[in-house]
């Protein structure tokens, strides 16, 4: 009875749904802040501040004068205008740009050494940062076959990564897993080739700042014909006031080889916002894999829209080789204000890109986001799944760009793209582009909106369920094209935050 | 365990009076048959009942085990052993009928503080109904009632039934779209769940139901009330003539 066994996995995933929105009663889990001693970079953004970072970094000379150039640049041009978000004009001289806890300032060798107050932090949010089998923060439930998996974590805590897991394992297999700022020390000819190669400098405003100023971030290169032997994750925390993020996240896998990553982000109740704006760059050889996955659960900003974090992101993966692929599954669920569109360049023969998207937006939060697939290989294939869900006063936005240049015979892209609305104040919009220049590739296009549907609740709460556990049920249903594509222990958390994110939305 | 008294129902959009005075007891171990020309309210007194929204309650009472419902949410009646059959079960993308079921019989535990069902308990149970339905494993997987053909999605009710054991059972033409020999799976599920403490309210428009499920009382409701209460002979009396006279002697 082979079929029951799948299905029984899938209750398990249902059940923790249902318990968290008993459990958690509607707050952000993740509110609360460290009390820990930091250090910081003046307030504002200057070419000294720049440099300054270079230093606490301990980086050689091309590394500062590569921040500098993109600093000259940020400097000269404007911030962009076209997306449907609207957030009061960012001071960017009214906030820091280096945020690192004292306790950090001599680098730790190992976890050991680390800061218990840190470790606690990380614990706390379930992501103890021992060398151990599951990947925190899920608890092993009874339908759950968990199986060996091991998950190495890099954690970044404000500007820096407090430490790595699992680095060594990682290292007998000839994988590179470490932060950013360390690569750049230990790997710099690996970074010099490929930082910058998918998202230049110039890209555009936020990347252009990130350049100047990303403080620290997680690096990833895989061998040659390496099978990843775990799953790889990076866990973003902000915690300190008044502070940007800016990470920078730069993965290469070589010939032949496969890697799953995640990524997970979380940061304090503020009532004034924060702003995160990262840069990821994917670079994918011949007959390569990459999964990149994301759990995105920075906090939104309270019921009236107060605080929150901006999420400005650029996201982009280069599937150069022959038959590399990448597959972006994002999970929406916190910030106030987010921009973000994981794109992939399909410019190897017969490459291939997929995008999976949940968006949820609730009370006054805005969600601009979607992907583009650039086809410039013969025969490349890109798939896009988006699911907008919108609750409360909030817009939700779906911008995709599908593109096939002349060169892009034979290429195939299929979209699908649905908007659900939870009651009447809140928007869904899908701005799709279609650029077609060869006469052998074709584009398929479908998208929907719908309303959470009134028979759909009742029938769920004529059987017993509350009208909160209705919904999450039905939304959950609406997103699980996207949901089962995530890894099973990201899926579990997602369903949660499905749950969580739309409480208060109904009644 | 069912009272129904003097029940008056407005749409609450219009003002628009559907059940004009609906009296009716069920008694526990009982089958109630229930039956009347479309559009007479039945289906309306089957949505009141279960608690769902658009109607106004402007007249009357309705208790379950002597507990005033009327001021439950629906999923406190579910959880006071309120069952519905739907006439148009609704269809749930995306969630598949096993995590419904499941989900659904667990709520209903956690309400009543009873412990929830461990997994091996829950797939031991569903296994042994669906099979006496002739639910096959490749329908539980499936998403609630999509694609479902009409007949397995009335199976598919009465599957829910069973797993929630409710007290009080009200089945809205569940014979309706049913071939022979599911009308008879149906008919043997609802039997087998017949007992001292339960009730039932079944909605037909046929006697063949009749023939499987034996009612104990059937009664006649026409344009928002009942109008006649008598034996199994009242639904032999329809089927074989129509509403015709009964409305003409009552009127
Ligand atoms: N939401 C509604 N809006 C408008 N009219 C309604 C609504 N609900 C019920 N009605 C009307 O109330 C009356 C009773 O409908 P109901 O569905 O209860 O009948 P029924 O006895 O179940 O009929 P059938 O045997 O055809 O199923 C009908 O005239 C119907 O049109
Ligand atoms: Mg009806």
């Amino acid at each position: 009875m082979a079929n029951f066994e799948s299905v029984e996995v899938k209750e398990g995933v249902d059940q923790e749904t249902v318990d968290a929105v008993r459990e958690v009663g509607g707050a952000y889990k993740y509110g609360w802040e460290t009390d820990i001693e930091m250090e910081y970079a003046p307030k504002g953004l200057n070419s000294d501040i720049v440099k300054l970072i270079s230093d606490k970094n301990e980086e050689p000379e091309w590394m500062t004068d590569w921040r500098i150039k993109a600093f000259n640049r940020w400097e000269k041009i404007k911030e962009p205008k076209w997306s449907m978000v609207n957030y009061p004009e960012i001071d960017f001289q009214d906030q820091y740009y280096y945020a690192r806890p004292k306790s950090m300032t001599e680098k730790p060798k190992s976890l050991d050494e680390v800061d218990p107050k840190l470790l606690a932090t990380y614990e706390k949010l379930g992501i103890p940062l021992k060398e151990q089998m599951l990947l925190a923060g899920v608890e092993a439930s009874d339908d759950i076959e968990q199986g060996e998996r091991k998950v190495a974590v890099d954690a970044v805590f404000d500007s820096v990564s407090v430490g790595t897991t699992f680095q060594k394992e990682l290292k007998s297999a000839g994988v590179i897993f470490c932060s950013i700022s360390e690569a750049i020390r230990e790997h710099p000819e690996l970074v010099k080739k490929y930082l910058g190669s998918v998202v230049p400098v110039t890209d555009n405003y936020y990347a252009t700042l990130n350049s100047a100023v990303f403080s620290d971030g997680s690096f990833v290169y895989i061998p040659p014909g390496v099978r990843c032997p775990m799953e790889l994750s990076t866990y973003f925390r902000i915690n300190a006031e008044n502070t940007g993020q800016f990470e920078r996240t730069l993965i290469i896998a070589d010939k032949g080889s496969y890697v799953s990553y995640l990524e997970g982000c979380t940061a304090p109740k503020r009532d004034t916002a924060q702003l995160h704006a990262a840069v990821v760059e994917i670079i994918i050889e011949e007959d390569a894999e990459v999964k990149y996955s994301t759990v995105q659960n920075w906090y939104p900003g309270d019921e009236d829209g107060n605080g929150g974090i901006y999420n400005f992101v650029t996201k982009r993966a280069d599937c150069r080789g022959d038959r590399s692929k990448v597959m972006w599954t994002q999970v929406e669920t916190g910030s106030a204000v987010t921009w973000k569109y994981p794109s992939c360049i399909l410019r190897g023969d017969d490459s291939q890109g997929e995008f999976y998207s949940i968006a949820i937006t609730n009370n006054h939060q805005q969600a601009d986001t979607g992907t583009k697939m650039v086809h410039l290989g013969k025969n490349t294939k890109s798939r896009i799944v988006s699911k907008g869900i919108s609750a409360g006063f909030a817009q939700n936005t779906y911008r995709g760009l599908v593109s096939m240049h002349p060169k892009a015979k034979n290429s195939r892209n299929y979209t699908q793209c649905d908007s659900l609305l939870i009651g009447d104040k809140c928007g869904a919009h899908t701005v799709p582009y279609i650029e077609v220049k060869n006469n052998s590739s074709r584009v398929e296009h479908e998208a929907t909106t719908s309303k959470v549907d009134d028979d759909q609740l009742f029938y769920c709460r004529q059987r017993g369920m509350d009208e909160e556990e209705a919904v999450a049920l039905v939304v959950n249903g609406f997103c699980k094209d996207v949901l089962q594509a995530l890894p099973m222990e990201f899926a579990m958390e997602a369903q949660q935050l499905v749950a969580i994110s739309l409480e208060g939305s109904v009644g | 365990m069912l009272k129904i008294k003097n029940l008056r129902v407005n749409l609450e959009d219009e003002n628009k009076e559907i059940l004009k005075g609906v009296d009716l007891t069920v008694e526990a171990g009982k089958v109630h048959a229930i039956m009347g020309p479309n559009g007479s309210g039945k289906s309306t007194l089957s949505y009141v009942l279960s608690g769902k929204d658009g109607y106004e309650v402007v007249g009357g009472s309705v208790s379950l085990n002597d507990e005033d419902i009327l001021e439950m949410e629906p999923e406190e009646r579910a959880a006071a052993g309120l069952f519905l059959a739907f006439q148009y079960p609704v269809e749930i993308p995306g969630v598949g009928n096993m995590t419904f079921l499941r989900t659904a019989v667990n709520a209903q535990r956690k309400a009543r503080g009873d412990k929830e069902m461990s997994s091996t308990e829950f797939l031991k149970e569903v296994r042994e109904r669906a099979k006496s339905l002739q639910i096959d494993a490749e329908m539980l997987k499936r998403p609630v009632n999509v694609g479902f053909s009409g007949g397995e999605k009335k199976r598919n009710e009465i599957l829910q039934m069973a797993m929630l054991e409710p007290k009080m059972c009200i089945l809205d033409e569940t014979d309706s779209g049913l071939d022979v020999d599911a009308m008879k799976l149906v008919s043997e599920g609802v039997n087998s769940l017949r007992d001292a403490g339960r009730g039932f309210l079944v909605i037909t428009h046929y006697q063949r139901l009749l023939d499987h499920i034996k009612p104990d009382v059937v009664h006649i409701m026409a344009n928002g009330r009942i109008v006649k209460t008598g034996g199994p002979e009242l639904a032999l009396e329809v089927e074989n003539n129509g509403y015709s006279e009964i409305l003409a002697e009552v009127a």
